[in-house]
């Protein structure tokens, strides 16, 4: 798992790399939850994870109840068809604003 | 945050750091830092736990629960740092092993957790399982945070509720229900049909069990096809605590308990409760030569009724019985029921054979059975319905007396019977008044409510409503048993030809004799049950017990929806004609008199002549009159409701009773119109042309609202 953290207009954009699951769920919430600050907008960019476990979908789902506690804007960008599935059948996905592409989840986070 | 002292292990083994667990809650939970085990026995010596990565032949270690882990009968134990999503876990039990003494210890088997809430081994439904797996059902670990939001179960009044009865692959299995591939047979597929749902207007789905159960039990080939047969409808529990994985999408990715939840979700979004079928009765280890899976290892003697000989007492004709009155057992079914409305939310439970659970350990029924009654007076199930079918295998049968401590309401057997016998012209008038008023004869003198009957025709045992029009007896060849199986009785007529047929006017009886247990069954005071798929005219050839099939037989042909097109309105129309109408749902029994002082008693009863009915015992023709006034006990407003039934082979003027002045008739149904006009949606009925009668053709009914 390899997870890049950057700027981009104010917008923290967390780009992960490989699959989140029980092993790897901690270490992405540890380096992500700190950037939900109040008014934080964050994008996290999925297009090279694979797969999510449940444990996965949870750092997900805890990721963005955090980031509305404090008015903050959470975007998935770039999930995969069977990711959006499982997610969809589970309810996770209900919870989370999804975009297509990069360009697009920077359009929804800023407006 | 202060951290947790226990948080800290106190022992080890290998390179596994231990600590003394907590027996409460029993089963696999997450605690910080590890997974607290937690499992009883009576009466074994030791116990060890056994983990295997997920899936994996040999386990990855079994570490013998120390003895100062003991306390009472249960091993507790925290095991930390382990990989809990890919883990499988076990149990080995030593023991005494004396069949006479009702012992089967064997310390070789590996044995499922009975309180796992997921169960894997068969993940995907029908996939071919590894024969020589040493541990087929392997207990796995849950996360139970599943984010519900405002969700909470519905608590609709059990007197409005309408029941659908539905298989939860068989909805949605068929090509033809247009579902997602990939969500074809599911907990996702039922989502995906909600909106079907909504539009039929149901506000009930009772799901066929839906706990780990083992498609793959006594499998075998269909002798003539050489197809699989399954058990397929699956009552025949593995683990209580357990969705069934083979019925979520993501089954294969242990996620059915967030989809079952889900679905759950969903349903209560759109006005629908859930109401799931249990199977308390047996587990699924049968008979002295079935399979150990869970309970057999563990404590033979506790979960089991034997003989005196030490053979399994069989009142669920298949195999055991589970020992329901053992206050140990009494208490798994408790944490289970518990579990499922405080986890799943979900709203009630029909309980199969549910006379077993009123038995003493020896099998003779109980005055006032302590499971019964510990559920009756639960304070998490308080709101839950409870619904039993009150008989079992082994001779019981107590409709109208299963023991309900102000709880529990019954399927109503004489319900089925009395109606099906009716509408062919074999029943009576005198039992038909009892019926549709939520047979008092029944309940009332035990002051339990109309709601306590479940008014059901069809259900899943037996002919579908429109093989109950279509033959006169059972044809189930196809599962292999000589036409053995199955129940002989079922009051069925085929109206002159058995099986399909061209013939126009056969075709045309048919229609109406489902129209007219449709009107019936939605017109009668008690909670109304409809078997999946009666509503589009499904048939399942002749075959009344289709518990093996994994095929056309059982799946939904969503294509009938089309074809019967006019059936379909007609028992939508029914349902929210019900829904319109509350003095079709009382919550207590007619008083037969006038206690509102409208002028009309509550109900009034009449034939071919107003207020004078038939009663004979060769009589035909029936109609009652329901006051709106007295609608809820006079709480609401409502219209008067007159329906007339004629079951006679020709037709028969039928006198309208008067109405308040200023109110008229108008037609909400009449079974014996052309199918574009049998019903109305309720608001749209044309007004009776001729007020002070009508002529009911042959074998029909027909609905009559006043306003």
């Amino acid at each position: 798992m390899d997870i890049n953290i950057k700027t981009v207009e104010e917008v923290k954009v967390v780009e992960l790399i490989g699959d989140v699951d029980a092993n790897t769920a901690p270490t992405v919430q540890q380096q992500v939850l700190p950037l939900a600050e109040p008014g934080s907008k964050i994008i996290m960019d999925m297009t090279q994870v694979p797969y999510m476990s449940s444990a996965g979908l949870r750092m997900l789902l805890s990721m963005y109840r955090q980031t509305e506690a404090k008015k903050g804007k959470l975007v998935l960008v770039g999930l995969s068809e069977e990711l959006k599935d499982t997610m969809s059948v589970t309810g996770f996905l209900d919870f989370f604003t999804t975009c297509e592409t990069f360009e697009q989840g920077l359009q929804t986070v800023n407006s | 945050m202060m951290e947790r002292i226990d948080i800290h292990p106190t022992h080890s083994y290998g390179e596994f750091k231990l600590r003394c667990g907590k027996p409460f809650p029993f089963g696999a939970t997450i605690v910080p830092g590890g997974i607290n085990f937690s499992i009883f026995s009576s009466y074994a010596t030791s116990c060890t736990l056994v983990l295997f990565k997920k899936r994996a032949a040999e386990p990855m270690v079994e570490i013998p629960f120390p003895e100062e882990f003991r306390i009472g009968n249960v091993y507790c134990m925290v095991v930390f740092d382990l990989d809990y999503e890919n883990l499988d876990y076990g149990y080995r039990m030593d023991g005494p092993n004396n069949f006479q003494q009702g012992h089967w210890f064997d310390k070789s088997k590996i044995l499922m957790d009975p309180y796992a809430k997921i169960i894997g081994g068969r993940d995907v439904w029908g996939q071919q399982p590894d024969w020589s797996d040493r541990y087929h059902h392997r207990a796995r670990i849950a996360f139970d945070d599943f984010d519900w939001e405002n969700d909470r179960p519905l608590e609709i009044p059990p007197e409005d509720l309408i029941i659908y009865e539905m298989h939860v692959r068989s909805f949605t299995r068929h090509k033809s229900s247009g579902v997602k591939e990939s969500h074809r047979g599911t907990f996702a597929g039922i989502n995906e049909k909600i909106p079907y749902l909504k539009e039929l207007g149901v506000n009930a789905v009772e799901l066929m069990p839906v706990y780990e159960f083992d498609e793959w039990e006594n499998s075998r080939q269909n002798p003539e096809t050489g197809e699989t047969l399954f058990n397929y409808w699956g009552y025949s529990t593995v683990g209580f605590f357990a969705p069934k994985a083979g019925y979520a999408a993501t089954g294969k990715l242990g996620m059915q308990v967030d989809e079952l939840k889900n679905t759950v979700k969903a349903l209560h979004k759109s006005g629908i409760e859930v109401i799931l079928d249990v199977v308390f009765n047996h587990t699924a280890e049968g008979n002295e030569r079935g399979p150990y899976i869970s309970f057999r290892g563990i404590d033979n003697k506790t979960y089991y009724m034997l003989t005196p000989e030490g053979y399994y007492y069989n009142f669920s004709g298949c195999g055991n019985t589970l020992n329901c009155n053992n206050p140990v057992v009494r208490n798994i079914v408790l944490d289970c029921l518990r579990y499922w409305a405080s986890e799943y939310h979900i709203d009630g439970f029909r309980f199969d054979l549910a006379s077993i659970l009123g038995r003493d350990p020896w099998g003779a029924p109980l005055a006032n059975p302590p499971l019964l009654e510990a559920l009756a007076f639960d304070p998490i199930l308080a709101k839950c319905k409870l619904i039993a079918e009150a008989w079992d295998a082994g001779g019981l049968y107590q409709v109208g007396s299963f023991p309900a401590f102000g709880r529990w309401a019954e399927w109503n057997g004489k319900y089925r019977d009395g109606i099906r016998k009716f509408i062919k012209g074999d029943g009576t008038v005198g039992d038909m008044a009892q019926r549709l008023q939520g047979s008092p004869d029944l309940y009332a003198w035990s002051g339990r409510s109309p709601a306590t009957s479940i008014n059901f025709i069809t259900a899943h045992d037996g002919f579908t409503l429109m093989d109950m029009v279509s033959y006169d007896g059972k044809h189930n060849e196809a599962n292999g048993e000589n036409n053995n199986d199955g129940s002989n009785d079922n009051d069925s007529w085929n109206c002159g030809w058995e099986g399909p047929t061209d013939d126009p006017g056969i075709n045309t009886l048919r229609y109406r004799q489902i129209e007219n247990a449709i009107a019936l069954l939605l017109v009668s005071q008690g909670v109304p049950m409809i078997l999946m798929g009666d509503e589009m005219g499904r048939t399942k050839q002749g075959n009344n017990n289709t518990y093996c099939h994994d095929n056309q037989l059982n799946w939904l042909d969503w294509t009938l929806l089309e074809k019967n097109a006019d059936l379909f309105a007609f028992v939508k129309n029914c349902i929210a004609f019900r829904k319109a109408h509350p003095v079709l749902r009382n919550r207590y029994h007619f008083q037969n008199r006038d206690y509102v002082g409208s002028g009309y008693a509550d109900i009034t009863w009449h034939g071919t002549q107003a207020w004078n009915a038939d009663w004979s015992p060769s009589s035909s023709t029936l109609a009652f009159m329901l006051c709106g006034k007295h609608a809820k006990e006079g709480t609401v407003p409502d219209n008067y409701i007159y329906v007339a039934m004629n079951v006679h082979w020709e037709a028969h003027w039928f006198e309208t009773p008067g109405l308040p002045p200023g109110m008229q008739w108008y037609v909400f149904a009449n079974t014996g119109a052309s199918p574009k006009e049998a019903s109305w949606e309720p608001g749209t009925e044309p007004l009776l042309e001729n007020q002070p009668g009508l002529l009911v053709g042959d074998r029909s009914v027909v609905i009559l609202v006043g306003k």
